[in-house]
């Protein structure tokens, strides 16, 4: 068989609304397709099509790329309009030199709410690029009337055959970072530092960690500059550095693309999907829906104020915004036009980008009403979870939000979606402090938390310690108390319920006993994270110990404050080290990453139950509020690892204690796979590589230390 | 954008004078890729090309793609640092044989094999395809 050879007169045949049937200001137009919303490049020409409850009239305006004024506006005729649809297509247009947005016209009698205003261009909320902050820190134009202009790309790219990997969630272990953080440090050394470009040179650190999903922190496009200002102690520029405040729902951040000044963000970002897959990592978004860039009444007028406030924001009854957020307005998600915008946007970054998955920023204001109450069936959390397109993506709510809803083990789920488990991080940060009487919690919490998850499995816990609110690892271990300073809020913005201790001096010291025990630490609770049932997430640096020096609302420095700095790859490379045969652990004891509770009996009739408790004495737990020791033991029988025995202890006392071990069947003898209390390298070994204990009946658990054994034939 | 085809040895040198931008990406596309030959090895020569587009890099694998098709291989030669940076960081750059003196070119395209149309996997061992012709 010979291939046909296409030629371009077949690849693109001409279509029949190929052509002009207008002239509106001196351009050949028609009127547009309605569908899909937002620009299209079609042959010879633009789609246009952008929605308005209200609108009475709409114009398209374009500039020239860079140009403070307009070349030219194209007002829609009447006849260009669908339902509140307002559509036209523009021929001949330079696409890759124009910057577009809309102007738009409400009633001549407002009603409350009504914010529109001819006076100020609108960018399109479905526009798939922006410029204005091109280049990350580059001061704006400030006398700029449209300061986030909606730009023209191109959809199609070569994904040679990339698809999302559709890795089982129970074997995920994700990787949270922010995008420009994790590669603007100097010691970074890549080519293109803070950037996309930057971030694939990094990709053999993330598959030597192990890690195979990484959740970017905010990468829609979001304005560095918005609340800018100098810290007049400091003389540092802060910034709105972690973005949680969302500009174009559609468009990756220009200022995280090395090529954002030639409009490439889309490829860029693209091609960092693409090199993380080949890699087996998924991408995870962070993704902000509950609030955006237009603060309330005092705030810019971007997009949705000016096209529909009423419809966007939940307003109340005389129109101010409510504030669920935190941070001015709310969007009014369950409204059934923003639901749908919401749905798009995902659907969008499902398909175009290849994403993995979503995680909801305060996700409980997706459960409100328009008038603010929880609702019991909320509309959105439901589509997303039955949407054919974001089927195999993960959806995970951080269920709580600003307004004091906390939903941690009660978001409206459909068994869908998933939880960052707040429950998971308090409880084993009280209990590595050595506070009494959470044993029985920290039990229920590393077993997958079934009092909150049992019927939806272990998958819809995300368990994590650290994430980037709060502190760092290393900073849990190292601080008492919050030191936010630089944030020029005389201490008093973030948090004061940290569960930290900082092992005998706050801050740096020099002690090698302090020093020592922040490392066990550390080394308990990434332990401690990657042997708990459910999906563990790792903050990006705390496998090395990077510090925040106390801060733990780093929002808004971009600063060596809040970049991972790569020398400590090796200042740490024991911590690293320690961390890497974790996450190996994991990988290899199905056991642990089970997607189902355990039940505590013999359910596989192996002659153990799935998940025994332990205690000094092997069967004898001790759930009493002054013990301050867990032991646990993991029996399951795999296709691939045969009959499979896991013992932890963790100890939170002061004190070693000597435990007694559970008897093993015949044939196999425990090794010891990690103990924090040993030194390197003898503190945790490569899979298969584990020592065998010499005492087969007991073994000593150090001093706010944990042990972990496995069962293995001995090796001659 | 000047086009200038010409050959070294048994190679056919392709090589451009402009940028390569939405202004020019179409009629370059128009005049490149119908006469693109057959069981080739092609040289593109972009020294005189000082900036290129989001239109210019598909216009780039556009020539790629079609001389894949046509059992021609393609290198490219000349790329300014800021062209081989954008086509670096956009991934754009993997697809291609780059040398930077013509003389190197036109050996490494000596060298190398021509891609057969008729085989599933053409070029990149990397490359994951279940369907190909």
């Amino acid at each position: 068989m010979t291939a046909t050879l296409p030629t371009t007169a077949v690849a693109v045949p001409n279509r029949i609304d190929s052509f002009p049937t207008d002239r509106i200001a001196g351009y050949n137009v028609r009127p547009g397709r309605a569908l899909p919303y937002g620009a299209s490049i079609v042959p010879h020409g633009v789609n246009f099509s952008v929605y308005s409850s209200r609108a009475e009239a709409v114009s398209l305006v374009l500039f020239r790329r860079g140009e403070a004024d307009p070349f030219v506006e194209l007002p829609f005729p009447e006849e260009f309009r669908i339902g509140g649809v307002w559509a036209i297509t523009v021929f001949d247009l330079d696409y890759e030199h124009i910057e577009y947005g809309y102007r738009v016209t409400g009633p001549s009698t407002p009603g409350p709410g009504d914010r529109f205003d001819a006076n100020q261009v609108l960018a399109d909320p479905y526009g798939k690029a922006m410029s204005g902050r091109d280049v990350w820190g580059t001061p704006p134009d400030w006398t700029d009337p449209y300061r986030h202009r909606s730009r023209l790309t191109f959809d199609d790219f070569d994904w040679e055959g990339d698809q999302p990997l559709r890795i089982p969630p129970e074997d995920l272990v994700i990787y949270e970072t922010h995008l420009r953080g994790f590669t603007r440090h100097p010691s970074a050394a890549v080519v293109h530092p803070g950037t996309y470009a930057g971030m694939v040179e990094k990709i053999p650190y993330l598959k030597a960690l192990g890690v195979n999903c990484v959740e970017l922190m905010p990468i829609f496009e979001f304005d560095e500059f918005e609340n800018s200002r100098v810290n007049e102690q400091t003389g540092e520029t802060l910034y709105n550095y972690w973005g949680y405040s969302t500009v174009g729902f559609f468009a990756p951040k220009a200022g995280f693309a090395a090529t954002g000044k030639h409009g490439m963000q889309r490829d860029e970002f693209k091609n960092l999907v693409k090199q993380l897959h080949r890699a087996g990592i998924e991408v995870v978004l962070d993704v902000v829906f509950n609030h955006t860039a237009e603060g309330n009444e005092y705030g810019p007028t971007i997009h949705f104020k000016g096209l529909d406030n009423r419809t966007y924001y939940m307003l109340t009854p005389d129109g101010y915004y409510y504030n669920f957020s935190g941070t001015g307005n709310t969007l009014n998600c369950n409204n059934p036009v923003v639901r749908d915008y919401v749905l798009s946007c995902l659907r969008f970054w499902a398909s175009e980008y290849h994403v993995d998955g979503f995680r909801f920023d305060l996700a409980a204001i997706l459960d409100r009403g328009p008038d603010g109450a929880p609702m019991s069936n909320p509309p959105l959390p439901e589509a997303l979870a039955f949407d054919p397109l974001l089927r195999d993506c993960l959806l995970i709510a951080e269920a709580w939000d600003a307004g004091g809803l906390y939903e941690v083990g009660s978001f409206p789920n459909y068994y869908r979606w998933s939880e960052w488990n707040g429950k998971y991080r308090d409880t084993v940060r009280k209990f590595l402090k050595g506070e009494a009487d959470v044993i029985g919690e920290l039990a229920t919490r590393v077993a997958g938390s079934p009092d909150l998850y049992r019927h939806r499995g272990t998958i819809a816990s995300i368990n994590f310690i650290t994430c980037h609110d709060g502190f760092t690892l290393a900073d849990l271990f190292s601080y008492n108390e919050k030191n936010n300073e630089a944030n020029g809020e005389n201490n008093n913005d973030g948090g004061n319920d940290n569960d930290s201790w900082n092992c005998g001096a706050e801050g740096p010291t020099d002690d090698p006993g302090i020093r020592a025990l922040r490392t066990r630490q550390m080394k308990n609770a990434l332990l401690l994270l990657l042997i708990s049932q459910g999906v563990p997430m790792i903050l990006a640096g705390d496998e090395v110990g990077r510090t925040q020096r106390g801060n733990n609302n780093a929002y808004c420095h971009d600063s060596d404050l809040t970049w991972f700095d790569w020398s400590l790859v090796d200042e740490n490379a024991e911590l690293l080290r320690f961390v890497r045969h974790c996450i190996a652990f994991r990988a290899n004891h199905a056991l642990l990453r089970g997607r189902h509770h355990a039940r505590g009996s013999d359910v596989q009739s192996i002659g153990y139950p799935d998940l025994s408790w332990h205690g000094t004495s092997a069967w004898q737990p001790d759930w009493s509020p002054s013990s301050r020791l867990l032991a646990f033991m993991r029996s399951a029988s795999t296709l691939e690892e045969g009959v499979d025995h896991v013992y932890v202890a963790v100890n939170s006392h002061w004190e070693s204690h000597e435990l007694e071990l559970p008897v093993l069947p015949d044939g196999v003898l425990w090794h010891v796979f990690a103990d924090t209390s040993a030194a390197a390298p003898n503190d945790s070994f490569a899979p298969g590589e584990e020592p065998v204990l010499r005492n087969q009946h007991s073994a000593p658990v150090g001093a706010r230390a944990a042990l972990v054994l496995v069962a293995r034939r001995p090796l001659y | 954008m000047q086009i200038r085809e010409y050959k070294i040895d048994s190679i056919v040198v392709i090589r451009l004078t402009g940028d390569l931008d939405s202004r020019s990406a179409s009629a370059t596309q128009e005049q490149i890729l119908p006469s693109l030959p057959a069981d080739e090895r092609i040289l593109l020569d972009l020294t005189g090309v000082p900036f290129m587009s989001s239109a210019g890099l598909r216009t780039m694998l556009l020539i790629y793609r079609q001389a894949q098709i046509m059992n021609s291989s393609v290198a490219l030669v000349g790329l300014s640092s800021e062209l081989r940076d954008v086509l670096t960081a956009t991934g754009f750059l993997s697809f291609f044989v780059v040398a930077d003196e013509l003389a190197d070119a036109v050996e490494l395209l000596k060298k190398s094999e021509l891609p057969n149309a008729m085989k599933p996997a053409p070029v990149k061992s990397t490359l994951k395809r279940s369907g190909a012709a």
